[in-house]
């Protein structure tokens, strides 16, 4: 189990340092998300009123759509240098390497969500900072589920021709609870006041998405990236 | 954790991607000492055979032994003892050539890293540019640095795809009497290449492929050009 834990920490240790050097995905998911909530605004809001619940749809929808570029780009970067056969001609256990991507890319998308948030927040009037610790596990589960379907597709993917068209037409079928999951438990917040015990029951539900979704990826995870 | 190992052998290889068939039937083996060449077109399946035997792909049929292991079965202690160099260098542009190195170490969990880094370093003459990142290094230079990543964990069997690509001639003949005292030291290499002018001499035997088949199988590495010719010949009437 050190074994494991010390791969995937190295694996994402990695993934964060060239993502600090390059900024890459952060800075064009951050722009893609902001993009995606801004037009959403001027469709939505009119004399400062809008959809009840748009404000949770809008905040999944931008996680969603930027997760999937951070996702892609990724396993894209591995796949230009030929680093991920490197990773994988290792000695080391596959599902840590699986392990290591998530949580890198997990990172990735949460410091997303840090602008998100406020943003939604602001343009949508929406009282989303009322139950801060409710909100960060909704986001959390939330982002973990879709990054744990993701990351096992982008990596099975990074060898197709179509994986730009691919990906998200495997990935959204599937991650579909989750997002679900997500919209709700953050609709439930929006109320006044807070639904409580209905944040806390989407919570229980997409730790439940996540812990199906984290398992069967690392049961597959192996087979599939072995051709 | 390595698998001890000082032979390689391949029993009727066959690998079929949808209905094409880029290898079929390849048969030969190879011991410790061996400088082994991959020889053949473009498409005659070399890259795929240094996939199957670098365990990433498996074969559609027929069996690959590294002295008595199996890749499915050998998994990790296999991999273990194996190097590969493809022709994309596998390093990580937006990291320095030690933290490239450091990381493959430590992915490896070999001991000693800084050590084994600092003689890495040394051993592709990138010392004094070992806190730049990779991205500013000439294709010579990665190349180099490519090689003793492949090297770090001192593989049995290294398995290079064009290892001569984007080297003048003073970093080539480095590489060749690198190869070869590997070799000499009891590695198994195989080498995947176009050149057939470095493979002249370098090569100790090798196996010509034609649209994935072994269309020959030479026990020494003499003549290496003129049976290469000789050996694709009939393809060229044909066409």
């Amino acid at each position: 189990m050190g074994e494991f834990i010390r791969v995937a920490w190295l694996v994402m240790q990695k993934d964060l340092t060239v993502e600090i050097r390059s900024r890459e995905i952060v800075s064009t998911t951050v722009f893609f998300a902001i993009s995606c909530v801004l037009v959403f605004a001027f469709a939505l809001v009119k004399d400062g009123r809008t959809v009840v619940d748009a404000a949770a749809g809008i905040l999944w929808i931008a996680i969603a759509f930027s997760g999937t570029l951070a996702l892609g780009r990724t396993f894209e970067r591995e796949r230009y240098t030929d680093t991920l056969r490197a990773l994988m001609l290792a000695p080391a256990d596959r599902p840590a390497i699986y392990v290591g991507k998530l949580l890198a890319i997990v990172a990735m998308i949460l410091v997303t969500e840090a602008l998100l948030v406020p943003l939604v927040a602001l343009m949508f009037q929406a009282a989303l900072f009322d139950a801060p610790l409710l909100l960060g596990a909704i986001l959390l589960t939330g982002t973990l589920g879709f990054a744990a379907v993701g990351t096992l597709f982008a990596a099975m993917l990074v060898r197709a021709r179509s994986r730009d068209v691919l990906l998200p037409v495997l990935l959204y079928p599937i991650t579909i609870p989750v997002i679900i999951g997500g919209v709700r438990g953050t609709a439930a917040l929006l109320g006044t006041p807070t639904d409580v015990a209905m944040a806390q029951f989407w919570i229980g539900l997409l730790s439940f998405f996540d812990v199906v979704f984290i398992v069967l990826s690392l049961w597959t995870f192996e087979p599939l990236m072995t051709e | 954790m390595n698998a001890a190992f000082d032979r390689l052998t391949l029993t009727d290889v066959s690998r079929n991607f949808g209905r094409r068939r880029a290898l079929s039937r390849v048969s030969f083996s190879c011991a410790s000492g061996d400088i082994f060449g991959l020889l053949g077109h473009n498409g005659a399946g070399k890259s795929t055979l240094l996939a199957i035997l670098a365990t990433l792909l498996r074969p559609s049929s027929g069996q690959v032994r590294y002295g008595a292991h199996s890749a499915t079965r050998g998994g990790a202690a296999v991999r273990a003892s194996l190097g590969l160099l493809g022709h994309e260098l596998q390093l990580y542009p937006e990291l320095t050539a030690a933290e490239n190195l450091r990381f493959f170490a430590r992915l490896y969990g070999l001991s000693d890293v800084q050590a084994r880094v600092r003689d890495a370093l040394a051993a592709a003459a990138l010392a004094d540019r070992a806190d730049d990142v990779v991205s500013g290094f000439s294709r010579g230079m990665r190349q180099r640095l490519a090689l003793e990543r492949t090297l770090l964990h001192d593989p049995r069997l290294l398995l290079l795809d064009e290892p001569f690509t984007g080297l003048d001639q003073a970093s080539a003949a480095a590489l060749i009497r690198r190869l070869r005292g590997l070799a000499a030291a009891g590695r198994i290499v195989i080498v995947a290449t176009h050149d057939l002018d470095l493979a002249e001499g370098l090569l100790t035997r090798s196996v010509i492929l034609r649209e994935g088949r072994v269309a020959a199988l030479h026990e020494d590495g003499l003549a290496v050009r003129a049976r290469y010719e000789a050996a694709l010949r009939p393809q060229r009437a044909a066409s």
